[in-house]
């Protein structure tokens, strides 16, 4: 844990001064070990006054902290035997949406997700998570894929949006993410959505139409970014906060508004300090609500109940 | 099916109010500013007569245009949540509805008619750009599900007119769950077995577009409608490049295979009879007394 965000100033400074009585007592200066419990127990309790209050613009920056597990490591822990496949088949492969076969469990799954990318170079191979059409086309393919052998789905959003760019609107970025929606209502195995970080927009519904949406504790899942709605509602991009208020977008307002079956509670603190904490919740919960649905057996009732539940939301609020 | 015990009763309302513009005025056309007088776009679909530029206009004009003389009828549609956020900008998003009530005359977004179109029952579902940009939030998602049924119901084929910018933002998450609403909407009357034709109007962009604009059966476009995901300034901003001419407009989506053709709009009425005839009625009455006739021959 490397980088601090603004409001985790004063936590900051705790550690570093943690950091530097640790490097203390270990070169033999036991006269700091009782002033070294001291900090690190107001290091916890400042830590969790902290993120007892967060506020939803605080809670956008933990959503996008760049070490926040990201699809890759889900993947990596939760999966065994994990083949990513690769392409659309009509263009290129893009590395901003990852897919492909994997054990979860013992059993075989279609995994896909928004891949954010690790470090400078890593963020611009996956393109900051932001998908071009082939990204959503390739997640089409493994849909119908899972649909055939009667694979269960799950899908990882993490997505600032689709990318907004020449090439992209070329290539029918609008109509990609149309036959993506369109393919995850008609396909009759169960599908699981876990937004882990942010999930932004028309790129993040491309991969959320599931039996069960599941959400972290600090992700965030909205139509706009906070900064864009202040831009255009409020024309100043200095009202980010107040849009990230009005907007709703975090997990509570999820399960307040119905959109989301359970938020997974990340451990206080964040994903970004307790990565492998927080897969190992995401797993479980996943686990669970995957044993629900296979309950409930292979038939077209399930495509049914899936628009059923999208035409029900918002009608009763 | 609560909604269609009420879903004939057409809004009085909204079918006699004052048009507002005189007859003897002389607009300018914000294209080529030339002067047209009044009578004369209407007479044109508002479409101006100097410069050929196809000017935004609402369900009232389309129902009109599109249907067979005398033969629609609006269906009122179900209610939904008002301000389910609470939403304030500058703005109470309540007050702003209540303002583009009275600036439009209409409900909502959206407005839903049935009737026929060359004696096809068909069901259209319009957006008004002029109603919030034509944003779709739940009221939208009501609109399109509740078209889909009546079209199964009446087993007519369904027309989507979009003009939109996009998502309202002012329902946030709701909002966004209007994609695959209106996605299962039209994929309904796909499985139904009815047509679904998509009518792309300046503008088409964000959300709608990415939903049930792009999964027409056949899709058309308006002339030089700006059709796209990504509003261009998003996109200017994001790649700090001009944007290569006649970007996101009706001409270069045809010409990268995104929309099946361009249609002016005074001939789109008999284009879409065409099409519709064509799916509706795949064995014309013409041929069909040919078998006939052949088979009298043989048999005498
Ligand atoms: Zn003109």
């Amino acid at each position: 844990m490397d980088s601090f965000l603004d409001f985790e100033k004063d936590i900051s400074d705790l550690n570093g001064k943690i950091k530097e009585l640790r490097h203390l007592v270990s070169s033999g200066d036991t006269n700091v070990a009782e002033e070294l419990v001291r900090l690190e127990a107001s290091a916890a309790q400042l830590l969790r006054q902290t993120y007892d209050k967060l506020t939803p613009w605080q809670k956008a920056q933990v959503a996008r902290h760049p070490e926040r597990p990201h699809f890759s490591d889900y993947a990596r822990v939760l999966l065994s035997e994990f083949t990513p496949l690769a392409g659309d088949r009509t263009y290129a492969e893009d590395a901003a949406i990852l897919g492909g076969l994997g054990r979860f469990e013992g059993r075989t799954v279609v995994a896909i997700g928004h891949e954010k990318g690790e470090g400078t170079e890593g963020r611009v191979d996956h393109n900051f998570g932001m998908a071009h059409p082939e990204g959503y086309r390739k997640a089409v393919r493994l849909f119908e894929l899972a649909d055939r052998f009667g694979i269960p789905v799950l899908t990882f959003i993490d997505t600032p949006g689709a990318y907004p760019g020449v090439e992209a609107e070329e290539r029918g970025q609008a109509e990609a993410i149309a036959r993506a929606i369109e393919t995850c209502l008609g396909i009759d195995v169960p599908v699981i959505s876990i937004i882990i970080g942010e999930g932004g927009s028309g790129g993040a519904i491309a991969l959320g139409v599931a039996d069960r949406i599941l959400m972290l504790g600090y992700a965030i899942y909205s139509v706009i970014s906070p900064e864009g709605c202040a831009s255009i509602l409020w024309r100043s991009s200095e009202r980010s906060r107040d849009a990230a208020e009005m907007l709703r977008m975090t997990s509570q307002d999820m399960l307040e508004l119905g959109i989301i079956d359970e938020a997974v509670e990340e451990p206080i603190g964040g994903a970004h300090r307790f990565p492998e904490e927080t897969i190992e919740l995401v797993g479980r919960s996943i686990g669970r609500h995957l044993l629900e649905l296979e309950g409930e057996g292979r038939s077209s009732d399930r495509r049914v109940k899936r628009r059923q539940k999208f035409i029900d939301m918002g009608t009763s609020l | 099916m609560s909604w269609l015990s009420n879903f004939v009763r057409p809004r009085i309302q909204a079918l006699v109010r004052k048009r507002e513009t005189p007859e003897n005025l002389w607009l300018t056309c914000d294209e080529c500013s030339q002067m047209i007088f009044h009578r004369d776009l209407v007479a044109n679909q508002h479409v101006c007569p100097h410069c050929d530029h196809h000017m935004r206009i609402g369900p009232h004009e389309r129902f009109s245009a599109l249907f067979d003389a005398n033969s629609f009828q609006r269906i009122e549609l179900p209610s939904v949540v008002v301000d389910p956020l609470k939403f304030k900008d500058e703005k109470r998003y309540v007050d702003r509805l209540k303002e583009n009530r009275q600036q439009t005359g209409e409900d909502e977004a959206v407005s839903v008619a049935h009737g026929t179109i060359d004696e096809m029952p068909t069901v259209i579902a319009c957006q008004n750009f002029a109603f919030m940009g034509g944003s779709m939030g739940l009221a939208t998602g009501e609109a399109m599900l509740s078209a889909a049924q009546l079209a199964i119901l009446q087993e007519a084929s369904l027309i989507s007119i979009s003009a939109t910018g996009g998502a309202r933002m002012q329902e946030g998450i709701l909002s966004l769950m209007q994609m695959p609403r209106t996605t299962i909407a039209v994929t309904q009357v796909r499985e139904a077995g009815l047509p679904y034709i998509s009518v792309l109007t300046d503008p088409t962009t964000g959300g709608v577009t990415a939903s049930f604009a792009m999964l027409g059966d056949v899709t058309i476009a308006e002339p030089r409608a700006l059709i796209g995901f990504a509003g261009p300034r998003v996109i200017e901003n994001t790649i700090r490049q001009t944007l290569p001419s006649g970007f996101q407009r009706s001409e270069y989506l045809l010409d990268h295979g995104m929309v099946d053709m361009v249609v002016p709009r005074k001939e789109l009425r008999e284009t879409l009879i065409r099409l519709l005839g064509m799916l509706r009625r795949p064995h014309s009455t013409s041929s069909i007394s040919t078998i006939d006739s052949t088979q009298e021959g043989s048999s005498s």
